[in-house]
């Protein structure tokens, strides 16, 4: 073993660690033949680092030598940063290895980009293929592609990689342009593109054949930085909105910016992560695609921006409290879904549970429903308490946002709404 | 208080069932072989027999789905006390009742087997995500786990279908019993003397490959080399990450 080879692993995982989009999901990729590996539904976290995120891929770049100069990255051209490059072989030894010991669920790789987009394109899709042909590896594979790769390159990552991810990298391409110059819109749509294309013909081939190679059946994800520039939620959440109306687009994910070079004064002057910010974005994407919400009732010309202070499922409901109090052994499964304090898996208790008989409060709090938020927009025949409709929206805001006597933890990445 | 006492194994439960029918008379607790019954109770003891519990099996196939079978299965494995009388409740109204149960949350049992059933599941995940192999001198690997409920026979198949190409042991050291993989099959294994520290649960070094520690240490540096400071947060750690897994966790030995 090359002792560099600690050195490499720890300059390239420190150059890979702002990307967050490390979720391995989706793909069913089972182990036949008595190889390595297996791949299944929602991969596993298998650490949690000290920031309390989850670790299920080896998250790494091939190298992080670069010859753009993107404002918001560590490796960009213009820092004096140590640089490291692996060969094939060493990346693919080290997944295996710890592959081997359980430590994750596959490969996340992503690079600087060297020479020119495909030349790095091209080592990479080389270790993924080394990993699925020669060491017959069935674990997970998640390949960042290189803006402005060829369609050539993508189609034979597509063969290897479970998913393939292209960052839009910002909500807007005024953005892009001003802190990103050697991108623009154009070489990250493209390759956006062709691993559509090459889902949906892999798809249908499949149909045809069922042996036919399978194309990054995981499909496509992306991310963009939020707060680096002055786009607001509202083109956000439509931006994102829109690229899931992509048919292989599976997963958009929003990196609050965390401010590394400080001395580019393109960029704001932070001196934390909006992390409240981050998470809100990123409930109000499970709202869009979780709890049948549209982006315009989460957002809109009235109210571009985000509630800080309270959830948006909270935020709609206290903006419409003509739509409540809702009859929960009646209401429609969609109405029920709405309630704050209710989640989709107890929406889905209550629906089921409510055909032996009326549903009490008792069984309400049974089925893990937040009574002390949803006791505000709900009725079930025996609750006597104040609705909205008698408190008036403000009062709930205050008495859902009064301070608590435990500190809870405002920067925890916590997807759900209390429910 | 009536008391049936079995010798704490899933056919053995079935056979309270099956003798409760039969005598027309139900428990109000089931408890293993060495517990102390309070004074002026009544007991029964249970003989496993193989032939009546298949046939509370077969008719609770013919009354509950599959998964909701496959349920009780598991929530027994949970060896929570007092689970026995629960999962006897639950059998017992699916047997009698004329329509099915299983979804049933306002009942008390339905409920509290639901959640025992989370209980179950969410330890064996842990345990897909916790276990961290040693690679051994003689090219196999070793990792040792102590869970709270006893979940390693769910976990088989998993460890099996994944890593198909190696030898691994995963060892329950609360139960002093593990589960072997020799390339074809999973069998389970008991050692009466394991030589590894009792601290981390890691053989001593000549006993592992040459490699071994080198990756050990590199997935520590990984783990660090990952961690973004600016957003340091232990208190989520600690929520995914339940600290009495931490032991054995190679990332958390110095
Ligand atoms: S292309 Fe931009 S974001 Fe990617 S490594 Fe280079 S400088 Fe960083």
């Amino acid at each position: 073993m090359n002792p560099r080879i600690f050195d490499k692993l720890k300059t390239l995982a420190e150059a890979a660690k702002f990307d967050v989009s490390c979720a391995s999901s989706g793909t069913t990729r089972e182990n036949l033949g008595k190889g390595l590996g297996s791949t299944s539904g929602w991969g596993i976290c298998h650490s949690f680092t000290e920031d309390g995120r989850c670790v299920s891929l080896l998250k790494i770049m091939l190298t992080n030598h670069c010859i753009y100069d993107c404002a918001y990255c560590a490796n960009r051209r213009s820092n004096d940063i140590p640089r490291s490059t692996f060969s094939v072989s060493e990346l693919v030894e080290l997944t295996i290895e710890f592959y081997r010991r359980n430590y994750i669920e596959g490969l996340f790789l992503s690079s600087g980009i060297v020479r020119n987009a495909d030349y790095t394109m091209e080592r990479m899709v080389r270790v993924a293929k080394d990993l699925r042909l020669v060491q017959r590896y069935n674990g997970y594979i998640h390949l960042k592609s290189i803006p402005g790769a060829s369609r050539e390159l993508i189609t034979e990552a597509g063969l290897y990689a479970d998913r393939l991810s292209c960052n839009i990298e910002m909500p807007s391409e005024e953005s892009l342009k001003l802190i990103a110059p050697d991108k623009n819109f154009q070489s990250i749509y493209r390759p956006m593109h062709y691993i559509q294309q090459g889902f949906l013909q892999g798809a249908e081939e499949k149909k045809k054949y069922r042996h036919a190679p399978r194309f990054a059946p995981a499909g496509q994800s992306t991310q963009m930085i939020i707060g680096a520039t002055p786009d607001d939620d509202r083109k956000i959440l439509t931006l994102a909105d829109s690229l899931y109306q992509r048919p292989a687009m599976k997963r958009v994910y929003y990196s609050g910016y965390i401010p590394i070079n400080t001395y580019d004064t393109r960029l704001p002057a932070l001196t934390a992560p909006p992390m409240v910010r981050e998470n809100r974005l990123y409930q109000a994407d499970w709202l869009m695609r979780f709890y049948q919400f549209k982006v315009d009732e989460i957002v809109d010309t009235a109210y571009p921006n985000l509630d800080l202070e309270i959830d948006p499922k909270l935020a709609w409901a206290l903006r419409h409290p003509e739509a409540f109090p809702v009859n929960i052994n009646t209401a429609d499964y969609e109405m029920i879904l709405r309630v704050p304090g209710i989640g989709v898996k107890s929406a889905q208790l209550i629906v089921s549970s409510r055909r032996y008989g009326r549903l009490t409060s008792e069984n309400l709090k049974k089925i893990g429903v937040v009574i002390k938020r949803a006791k505000f927009f709900i009725t079930c025949n025996e609750l006597p308490g104040l609705t909205v409709q008698e408190t008036g929206p403000e009062y709930i805001r205050k008495a859902l946002t009064a301070p608590k006597k435990k500190k809870t933890d405002d920067r925890q990445l916590v997807i759900d709404f209390n429910e | 208080m009536l008391y049936f006492i079995y010798d704490k194994t899933f056919e053995g439960l079935l056979t309270c069932v099956f003798d409760a029918f039969f005598r027309k008379e139900f428990p109000q607790r089931i408890v293993g072989e060495n517990v102390q019954l309070p004074l002026f109770s009544e007991s029964f003891r249970v003989i496993t027999d193989d032939t009546k519990s298949e046939r509370v099996l077969n008719a609770l196939r013919k009354k509950i789905s599959k998964s909701a079978l496959q349920m009780l299965f598991v929530t027994y494995l949970s060896e929570l006390e007092g689970i026995e009388i629960v999962l006897f409740r639950y059998i017992q109204k699916a047997l009698t009742s004329e329509t099915c149960i299983e979804m049933n949350f306002a009942d008390a049992d339905v409920l509290e087997l639901s959640k025992v059933y989370k209980k179950v599941t969410r330890e064996e995940e842990n345990i897909r995500q916790f276990v961290r192999f040693q690679k051994t001198a003689d090219g196999m690997f070793f990792a040792v786990m102590e869970p709270v409920h006893n979940v390693l026979p769910l976990t088989a198949k998993f460890f099996k279908t994944r890593y198909a190409d190696q030898q691994w042991i995963i060892y329950d050291i609360r139960r002093k019993y593990g589960l072997f993989y020799d390339l074809n099959t999973v069998e389970t294994v008991h050692f009466e003397r394991l030589d590894i520290s009792p601290e981390t649960g890691k053989l001593s070094p000549e006993k592992l490959d040459e490699y071994e520690l080198a990756f050990q240490n590199m997935w520590k540096d990984y783990l660090k080399a990952v961690t973004i400071h600016q957003r340091r947060n232990l208190k989520l750690q600690k929520q995914h990450l339940p600290v009495r897994f931490w032991k054995y966790l190679t990332e958390k030995q110095s």
